[in-house]
């Protein structure tokens, strides 16, 4: 599954924006580019492999450092206050692995640099940019924090190459000490462990499935449905609160997140209630 | 204090991390203001936990404590690390969004209210996968409305450290503050070695762990407002302080062109040897603002 990681990346950011190379100045692990949409120029943005990385531990689309920092820029470049007011729309593109799980890392405070990255989109978002997330591979862990969870929308293909997860297999395996196949089985009945796209899409939190014929290498008719739905998601975005309560309020999350709702609503009560006055 | 009489100083001292959760949340409140909100009689605990044969908690975990800091409204989240590894559920995580939402809303109301986030946690529940992470992220975005109008204090004291998406959430936060027996970062070194092997990140090396992830080598860095003792009153001058302070005029993870500069220039074509790679930093640190 990790093999093709980035591969669906570079074929939808291509397809999007006719482009396929980095930006003046940026890694070649990271795409931004921006391209018509609509009556739009969306800001396009894709972390892909890099095997001749300078980090060795981000060479095969994980979000590194330069990654995160590289991303954190060009979403601040288009979204700093300017004179003209408008907001531009900006597409995360993600098929990625992961973070970068390394020492260097560690040491240079990567947790800051995807924390920057994530402070620029959700200040985007906040500032009424439409921030849209699609997945078209994998969005795995801290790589989907970095990059793409800060969204309005969320849109991902309903297709089994398609995974949005907290831990890969392997690793959740390993740490629940279970074997994957007791980790499939007990996932396929508990919906926020599932790696399967549609137990996802029952948690809430996504905006629309989408069905490409051919997600590995998108048809024309892909490419104008997909920019269609992205279309659809900028105005919806543009009509609705900035902040992430669609994410709980959704029909979905009705009936999974009952949880969370409970918790808003009873901290609510207490909250702005007689025994909230502090 | 007393060290004029003679005695070591630590004899007066009452350790904070020897707190649970809910001690450490009270004991940073102006007394007599602290009200706690979904307390455990609340119970609202974890629906996943059961069906894995583990038994949840009435609380889930996280405790969120409203009072005065410093004379002011403020409010204090703090993960049990005993429980799960501190680690964010549906309902602990919902419980930190809602009372940093909810002081946000009291901003821009015209009360204003800060936040402590009290974090002991090695991330996403896995038993909770997608619901963790899903909360981690709203997490964040409550993080983000909030600090326009007050600060977020991150409190990481120790033992558990702050890793995985909380460390992203202690990367947004206005000011962090921390102790010597604290950790912060996105990865542990048991999840590197898993990734990447032995060689990448040896788990047994503790002084490795803390030469890297320790307060102290953080706080060397530029990354730590306050570096304090493991002392109540210590800690819970230092908040006050910070609360006091204010909005910060540029949150750490808004520098993005210092950051993103320092990152290009540095050299990863070897494993940087921590006190050497505090000197470089500190070093560019001081060309940086030239």
């Amino acid at each position: 599954m990790n093999d093709f990681a980035g591969k669906r990346g570079r074929a939808w950011f291509h397809a999007l924006t006719g482009q396929s190379r980095p930006m003046e100045g940026d890694p070649a692990s990271v795409l931004v580019a921006d391209a018509d949409l609509g009556g739009d120029r969306a800001r396009f943005l894709c972390v892909v492999p890099n095997p001749g990385g300078r980090f060795p531990c981000a060479r095969h689309g994980e979000v590194g450092l330069e990654e995160a920092w590289t991303l954190a820029a060009r979403v601040h470049e288009i979204t700093r206050p300017n004179g003209s007011g408008a907001k531009q729309p900006i597409v995360a593109l993600v098929d990625l692995k992961s973070q970068a799980y390394g020492r260097r890392e560690e040491i240079a405070a990567i947790y800051l640099a995807a924390a920057g990255a994530a402070d620029a989109y959700g200040t985007a978002r906040l500032a009424g940019h439409p921030v849209i997330s699609l997945v078209v591979g994998q969005a795995l862990s801290g790589g989907f924090l970095t990059h793409g969870y800060q969204a309005n929308r969320i849109l991902a293909f309903d297709d089994a190459g398609v995974m949005i997860h907290a831990m890969h297999k392997a690793a959740a395996a390993r740490v629940t000490r279970r074997s994957v196949k007791d980790l499939e089985a007990l996932a396929s009945k508990i919906a926020p462990m599932s790696y399967d796209i549609r137990d996802f899409a029952k948690l809430g939190l996504l905006h629309k499935l989408l069905h490409p014929t051919n997600p590995d290498l998108p048809t024309r008719e892909d490419v104008a449905m997909v920019q269609a739905e992205l279309i659809a998601a900028i105005e919806d975005a543009r009509a609705t609160p900035v902040d992430l309560r669609n994410r709980r309020e959704s029909k979905e999350a009705e009936a999974t997140r009952r949880a969370s709702r409970l918790v808003y609503q009873k901290l609510s009560e207490q909250w702005h209630g007689p025994s909230g006055k502090i | 204090m007393n060290s004029s009489l003679g005695r070591p100083n630590f004899l007066n001292r009452q350790s904070f991390i020897e707190l649970n959760a809910r001690e450490r949340a009270n004991v940073l409140m102006d007394v007599g203001s602290a009200r706690e909100f979904l307390g455990p009689f609340d119970r609202i605990e974890s629906p996943w936990l059961a069906a894995q044969g583990i038994t949840p908690q009435a609380d889930d975990g996280c405790v969120v404590i409203k009072g005065r800091i410093a004379g002011q409204a403020a409010v204090a989240v703090a993960l049990e690390g005993a429980f799960q590894g501190g680690s964010i559920g549906e309902v602990s995580g919902a419980k930190m969004t809602a009372a940093l939402e909810f002081a946000a809303e009291d901003n821009a109301r015209g009360i204003p209210t800060s936040a402590v986030i009290l974090l002991e946690t090695g991330g996403v529940r896995l038993q909770e996968a997608n619901l963790g992470l899903a909360a981690t992220a709203e997490v964040m975005n409550a993080v983000l409305m909030l600090r326009r109008h007050a600060p977020v204090i991150c409190l990481t004291a120790g033992t558990v450290g702050c890793f995985g998406g909380m460390g992203l959430v202690a990367g947004l936060a206005s000011y962090v503050v921390m102790t010597r027996e604290g950790r912060l970062g996105m990865n542990g070194a048991e999840v590197i070695q898993e990734e990447n092997g032995i060689e990448e990140f040896d788990p047994s090396d503790r002084a490795l762990i803390w030469a890297i992830h320790g307060g102290e080598q953080r706080q060397a860095l530029g990354l730590v407002d306050a570096l304090v003792e493991d002392d109540v009153n210590a800690i819970a001058s230092a908040v006050q302080a910070l609360i006091r302070k204010g909005v910060p005029a540029t949150h750490r993870s808004s520098e993005i062109d210092l950051y993103r500069r320092r990152i290009q220039s540095l050299d990863p074509s070897h494993q940087w040897e921590p006190r050497e790679f505090r000197n470089w930093w500190s070093n560019r640190l001081a060309e940086d603002r030239l």
